[in-house]
């Protein structure tokens, strides 16, 4: 359930993989953080993601949550993009038996659900093979 | 000089055969691969509309353009299947490709010419030096009604292009527009499914609108069709696009690599644009292009594009159309394909 | 610091109960407790629920609850972890009562999951997850803990018949309690034939869907010494976080939560894994049970696989795990659960766990998890 503020504020994330990365240790996050876990310092600058890298871990979602009832079944992975950044997303365009831990995959922009059947359409990203 | 600066397609992976649909309906499917020269067409999945596709074409225009999306100024998506009714789709395309928000936005509509429509406004502010660059794009996924002669064909694809003066991949030599108010298809507010007149979507409008185009451009430029390298049309099955060609003057060779429908189906908006792509993927410099789009209710925008030397750099920049349409597909089963077209019905 | 010990517990049977409410099973519950302590009032309470809002538009619970238990007045908490809602509610009345603030803390935890559908519940639940980067993309917790069971299985070679014979201990356990929402048998085919819910975990890899509540009463030492019953000690609390999105984390497999909180509690008691007799997990799903073994210390990185098939934690083997049947049988009311996990601990270390009573046991550890293992609760505990 999503309320339209709240799908707009992730748009910059969503749509064009805004991140941000510590000026100090250089690690990227994404979403953007205030503070870095890692050195506990506050001085990140603006990036962007790396669009492709190569997965990590994938499952297969049979029972889905009501907003994907009519996607199921579709994978779902943890890929780990080629700037170190790991990012969760649904893997598309690639039969389940393709599926493997260490495949390289690309990202591109899809609809990920519809607000039922007059609410807003909520777009982002996902994983499809190289 | 005005013209194109980038350009690029997108075309689902996802086929039906028409032997699939025909077998579901119990029609012949020998004659309508026969008659209508189509063999199978591109069916979007469910997480694939006309903005995800308009994105995707876009990235690739920008790969051959080269430029920074802030520098695009206006924003335009021609298509009759746009997600919103009311919300354009270029607010979510230009938000995504990061040329928001110093941007003029708008969506077209005018059945499958939509795409050309937005092409023609873009060029024009380019040319009028009223902006930078200017993005359109014709895009579609649109519906054929179950057991209708245009389930067979309404496919799903996009086409982008970017203009601009500096830098062109295609210089746009000369354009024309002709319409008349002609109602061989339409759709009505809250219908799913479009209608259309039967065969009166032949010569009152399909023919009589790109042979007025056509001829319309060539006596404008003053050329004829032997001095083009290529043309594109309207491509709403294989057969009517020949068969205008050869009204025209054209000859099959010319017509060729633009002509995609027999194994993509109709796109709508994308489908003379996405002609246009394929056409550039293997032109060279110098080579002469005419693209004349058709829309139903009823309208043709013709344009001339000259090649230019840049074709050879930035043409592999990107998927080439060709590609996208022949490798990686999917073939679907008639209910899967129902499915991913919400041609069921389902529970409140 | 004073000594605390457990002189209650109290745990009614779980399931679907369609004619209990909230505030009734908990109540139902929380009485049992005051009753085995010997006690009428508490000083202050703590309550863990994950998501009563959600499950049955209730939140300020902790006013509700105390109300209806009759202590209206007394200091009252609703304490949220996710699924370690229990466990840190025991944790808080732990501190209560060890920095000398209170006497006697009544510490439980409550679920009722059924008065809202499938959907509704999937959806609570969810959000334990990272709701914009990991919800968004449709993963659910099934999901998630199949990410972490296929990157098990292919970086130490885990296998599916190791994850069923999970379940299918749990199950042994659980058909010997005659309060557990579950108490039958299973099969390792069983399991593998089961419906497949999020490759590679199925129905039967998935803890259910269940009401219920679980409560016990808290008191120093000192006190507990004046009464007629053996003394359950606390001896040991520790409580960690990790990040709350799995992609976040350096590895997927590990459970950084799990360890710090075990390393924190072990060393408050001065115990190592090799010192504890009898385990209460968190299986809520299969994969997590052997995940969670590796980060206690109990067998090596990647081991945890061998050590059920080997039988190393069943009934009869070195370091019974989930005697009570686990989350798997005895039922997941999410924040009820790390209550019962203590519960168990107690009855099995006064000897009052029946046909599943584990004798010599000495040192018990409960150990609870929120979400994908963002949060940790564990507890050590000794029969003086």
């Amino acid at each position: 359930m999503t309320t339209p503020s709240r799908y707009w504020r992730e748009i910059p994330q969503r749509y064009r993989l805004e991140a941000n990365r510590c000026k100090s240790c250089k690690t990227v996050f994404f979403p953007p953080r205030l503070i870095c876990p890692q050195c506990k310092k506050r001085d990140l600058e603006e990036t962007r993601l790396v669009e492709k890298g190569e997965v990590i871990s994938y499952t297969i979602i049979r029972v889905p949550p009501q907003q994907f009832v009519d996607q199921a079944p579709y994978a779902v992975g943890i890929v780990k993009l080629d700037d170190g950044v790991n990012l969760m997303g649904q893997i598309v365009d690639c039969d389940f038996e393709d599926l493997k831990i260490g495949m390289r995959v690309r990202i591109e922009f899809r609809k990920i659900f519809n607000e039922g059947k007059s609410g807003i359409l909520c777009y982002g990203y996902k994983f499809v093979p190289e | 000089m005005d013209g194109i600066v980038g350009y690029g397609g997108y075309i689902p992976r996802n086929r039906i055969k028409v032997e699939e649909i025909a077998k579901v309906w119990g029609a012949d499917a020998p004659s309508y691969k026969k008659g209508l020269m189509l063999e199978e067409k591109s069916v979007p999945s469910p997480d694939q509309d006309t903005i995800t596709m308009s994105v995707e074409a876009t990235k690739s225009a920008l790969k051959r353009a080269g430029i920074d999306p802030q520098d695009i100024e206006a924003v335009y998506v021609g298509s009759e299947s746009h997600p919103y009714a009311v919300k354009p789709s270029g607010t979510v395309l230009a938000e995504a490709i990061g040329a928001t928000p110093e941007v003029h936005t708008a969506d077209f509509e005018f059945a499958c010419k939509a795409g050309t429509e937005g092409m023609y406004v873009a060029l024009c502010l380019v040319r009028a030096g009223e902006i930078k660059y200017g993005l359109a794009v014709g895009a579609d996924t649109s519906q054929g009604a179950p057991g209708d002669a245009l389930e067979y064909s309404a496919a799903a694809g996009a086409a982008a292009f970017i203009f601009g003066k500096d830098n062109v991949v295609a210089e746009a030599k000369e354009t024309y527009s002709y319409m008349t108010d002609t109602p061989d298809f339409w759709r009505r507010e809250y219908q799913f499914y479009p209608q259309h007149g039967g065969r009166f979507t032949g010569d009152p409008a399909y023919f009589k609108h790109i042979v007025g185009a056509g001829r319309g451009i060539l006596e404008k430029a003053g050329m004829k069709p032997s001095d083009f390298n290529y043309v594109i049309f309207h491509q709403p099955n294989g057969k009517f696009p020949l068969k205008v060609g050869e009204m025209l003057g054209f000859e099959k060779k010319q017509i060729e690599p633009g002509w995609l429908v027999s194994k993509l189906g109709n796109t709508y908006s994308g489908s003379s644009p996405l002609g246009l792509t394929a056409t550039l993927d293997i032109s060279k410099p110098g080579d002469k292009i005419l693209i004349v789009s058709y829309g139903s209710g009823a309208g043709s925008d013709a344009f001339i594009f000259e090649v230019k030397d840049r074709i050879e750099e930035v043409r592999d920049l990107a998927p080439k159309t060709r590609e996208m349409l022949d490798e990686n597909k999917n073939y679907l089963e008639y209910g899967e394909y129902a499915k991913f077209r919400q041609k069921i019905r389902k529970a409140e | 610091m004073r000594e605390v010990a457990v002189i209650g517990v109290g745990m009614t049977k779980w399931g679907e109960l369609w004619d209990k409410s909230l505030r009734n099973i908990f109540v139902e519950t929380a009485l049992l407790a005051l009753d085995d302590a010997g006690v009428v009032e508490v000083n202050s309470m703590y309550v863990g629920s994950m998501s009563s809002g959600l499950f049955v538009g209730q939140e300020h619970i902790a006013s509700l609850l105390a109300d209806y238990l009759g202590q209206s007045n007394i200091p009252s908490t609703r304490v949220e972890t996710a699924c370690a809602s229990g466990g840190l509610a025991l944790r808080l009345g732990y501190m209560e009562i060890a920095a000398g603030i209170s006497e006697l803390v009544l510490v439980g935890g409550i679920e009722k999951m059924t008065d809202v559908s499938g959907y509704e519940a999937t959806y609570a639940l969810g959000t334990a997850a990272d709701q914009e980067y990991e919800g968004y993309h449709g993963i659910t917790f099934p999901g998630l803990y199949g990410l972490i069971a296929r990157a098990h299985m292919e970086k130490y070679g885990t296998t599916r018949e190791q994850l069923a014979m999970v379940a299918v201990k749990n199950h042994h356990n659980g058909s010997k309690n005659p309060l557990a929402q579950f108490p039958y048998e299973i099969t390792v085919d069983s399991v593998l034939n089961s419906v497949m819910i999020a490759d590679p975990l199925r129905i039967l890899d998935c803890s259910p869907i269940t009401d219920g509540a679980a409560a016990v009463v808290l008191c120093p030492a000192e006190m507990a010494r004046k009464m007629d019953k053996p003394v359950v000690k606390i001896i040991g609390s520790g409580h960690a976080t990790d990040t709350i999105a799995l992609s976040s984390r350096k590895d997927i497999t590990w459970l950084e939560a799990v360890y710090k909180a075990a390393k924190q509690a072990y060393a408050e008691a001065d115990k190592g894994p090799q010192d504890i007799d009898i385990i209460e997990v968190h299986d809520c799903f299969t994969i997590a049970e052997i995940c969670v073994l590796e980060a206690l210390g109990i067998v090596e990185k990647g081991k945890g696989g061998d050590a059920v098939e080997q039988g190393l934690t069943s009934l009869e083997g070195k370091i019974p795990v989930n005697t009570s049947g686990g989350l798997k049988a005895k039922g997941h009311p999410v924040g009820a659960t790390g209550a019962a996990q203590v519960v168990e601990i107690v009855k099995q270390l006064r000897g009052e766990a029946g046909e599943r009573q584990i004798k010599k046991a000495r040192i018990g550890l409960a150990q609870n998890m929120g979400g994908s293992g963002g949060s940790s609760v564990v507890h050590l505990f000794e029969r003086e």
